[in-house]
């Protein structure tokens, strides 16, 4: 397996807040990871950092073996690593297929070739099978705004993989989705995205689906890797039961072991 | 074709139909007709900024520079129509290119008035240029075409074709490059910009090619003014209330199609002059009237008129 992305000693400071400190992550091809932490553990701007929405500190963030300090998020997803959103960013007043539709034209389309027709029925056709492909084929013409949460959910996540990148980033997919709904949600992205063998990192607070998706875990803690593991080493860590999965959590896995953090 | 464009069947209809009329048409028609082919062309580049977003309240400034370029130009000898109108329109053109850099960063009421500050500027400019005629402005001789120097009437009939053909030109690539990749992104960039950088496309170069367009036609619609009027002043070319006419016109026409923007130049032509003839006292007063009642009535512009009335034949029958 080859590194795709290699973060080393990466910090990030607002003012007196240390949002990113001493951050090295290594991410090898076809690697599912989970990046796990509480609100404000420097998850969100970690995946803002490598797509080059902040700009950090001090630190290196390689991607395919160049540099992609400085760069703009435009040329970072350009070269291979897209994102998805905590809030849904989409194109609120038009339709699912128009949605796509424009995604898949800035994708395919440079220079001269954006003065080409937006519709072409290749295009449309292309659309229609990621639509089925994420399963969202039914609202096809619906406007996004009225859209159930994990629909537009899904059509995020959807817009985000029409480039085919190395690496996609999923700022936290099952937010606000019930719980019932959650694995069939992460089953539809994660079959979707196995199609291309792209490489992923997402946020998730519920450790259920981080146990089920993930093969490695990122745990943040106050800007801080504090654990960075395969999923079963990183579930029994101290430091991420202390910090991140909390008491409540912990009790019901130690029911036999009793509480000794209670 | 298996598919037939109506916005171009019916462009092209209005276009042989005017062109036969240039040569019927009563002059003061004509005279209107002129104005609202050159406002309505302004108002095209402010439907696709509009369309981005974005509501400039001093495109003035582009339709004054075309103005006083194509005027000046007549002053050191040149009067080919051909020439004057592409240099108007190329240096209202780079204008907006410079200025682009800077107003590309801005969105809503600042950008709005931004523009209007920069279009204030070149009014006090001309305003205090004693050698530009200051408020009174200088008239404009007229022009030739090619080397054919018309007189009298033929003169006003001969620009009016030049400018049908070039508005219907440049009418026409507007409506087919609304479809395109780079027309779309209008919507994705007034809809989201973090997701069209996320799709790997600038939002601000989106903005900056729309707004060069708009500089660029709004110059075309000043340098012809100011051959149909044969005079170019401060007021009428430059000021704010000029920029604010254009606003009226789109707001009139709605942005739902580049036709009804010269519709709407009509209207707004037809408002104004007989407000003007009828009610010298009152004619702001009509027209203001009138820009509430499109608001409250058709907040969508006169396009939407027509597709109620689609709608309605659609709608089954009780």
């Amino acid at each position: 397996m080859s590194v795709v992305l290699e973060v080393r000693d990466l910090q990030r400071s607002f003012g007196a807040v240390i949002a990113a400190k001493d951050i090295n992550v290594t991410v090898n091809e076809h690697e599912i990871i989970g990046i796990i932490g509480a609100n404000g553990a420097g998850k969100t701007t970690f995946v803002n950092m490598v797509t080059g929405y902040l700009k950090p500190t001090s630190g290196q963030i390689e991607f395919a073996g160049r540099s992609v300090i400085g760069l703009p998020p435009r040329e970072i997803t350009r070269l291979g690593i897209s994102r998805s959103f905590q809030v849904p960013q989409v194109f609120m007043s038009e339709s699912v297929f128009d949605n796509l539709l424009m995604a898949y034209a800035i994708a395919e389309e440079t220079g001269v070739g954006l003065l080409s027709p937006l519709y072409n029925d290749e295009r449309a056709e292309r659309v229609d099978s990621h639509l089925r492909r994420y399963q969202i084929a039914e609202y096809r013409n619906a406007m996004a705004s009225t859209l159930p949460q994990g629909t537009r959910k899904l059509l995020d996540i959807a817009m985000a993989a029409v480039r085919k990148p190395t690496i996609l980033m999923l700022d936290e997919p099952t937010s606000g989705i019930s719980v019932e709904e959650k694995f069939g949600l992460m089953d539809i992205i994660m079959d979707a995205l196995r199609v291309d063998d792209t490489t992923v990192l997402f946020i998730e607070h519920d450790m259920e689906i981080v146990e089920r998706y993930v093969s490695r875990v990122l745990a943040f803690y106050q800007g801080e890797v504090i654990c960075d593991a395969p999923t079963a080493e990183a579930m029994v860590d101290p430091g991420v039961r202390e910090f991140v999965i909390g008491e409540e959590y912990h009790r019901t896995r130690t029911e036999t072991g009793g509480s000794e953090h209670a | 074709m298996r598919y037939i464009d109506k916005t171009v069947v019916g462009l092209t209809i209005a276009f042989l139909a005017l062109l036969f009329a240039d040569f019927f048409m009563a002059e003061w028609m004509r005279f209107i007709g002129l104005q609202s082919l050159a406002r309505g062309t302004v108002a095209l580049g402010l439907l696709v900024l509009w369309r981005t977003g974005l509501v400039s309240f001093g495109h003035a400034l582009y339709f004054g520079f075309g103005a006083y370029a194509a005027a000046m130009l007549t002053l050191l000898g040149y009067h080919d129509a051909f020439f004057l109108v592409f240099a108007g329109t190329l240096v209202a053109g780079l204008l907006a290119f410079l200025l682009g850099f800077l107003l590309r960063r801005y969105r809503a009421i600042f950008f709005a008035l931004l523009n209007m500050a920069f279009s204030m500027i070149l009014y006090g400019v001309i305003v205090k240029t004693e050698a530009l005629g200051s408020t009174d402005g200088f008239s404009v001789l007229a022009p030739t075409f090619l080397g054919y120097a018309p007189e009298g009437e033929a003169v006003q009939t001969t620009l009016f074709l030049f400018t049908l053909v070039f508005t219907y030109l440049i009418t026409l690539s507007v409506h087919l490059y609304l479809k395109t990749t780079l027309g779309g992104m209008s919507m994705a960039v007034r809809e989201n910009e973090i997701r069209v950088e996320y799709l790997g496309y600038s939002a601000e170069k989106v903005i900056h090619v729309k707004y060069v367009f708009s500089g660029l036609v709004a110059g075309f619609g000043g340098a012809i003014m100011a051959l149909a009027i044969g005079q170019v002043d401060p007021d009428s070319m430059a000021n704010w209330t000029v920029s604010g006419e254009f606003v009226f016109i789109t707001i009139l026409s709605g942005i739902g199609n580049v036709a009804a923007t010269f519709i709407g130049a009509l209207v707004f032509e037809l408002i104004r002059t007989y407000a003007f003839e009828y009610a010298p006292q009152f004619w702001q007063f009509i027209l203001g009237g009138s820009l509430l009642a499109i608001i409250m009535f058709l907040p969508d512009g006169i396009w939407s008129v027509l597709s109620r009335l689609r709608k309605a034949e659609k709608a089954p029958s009780p």
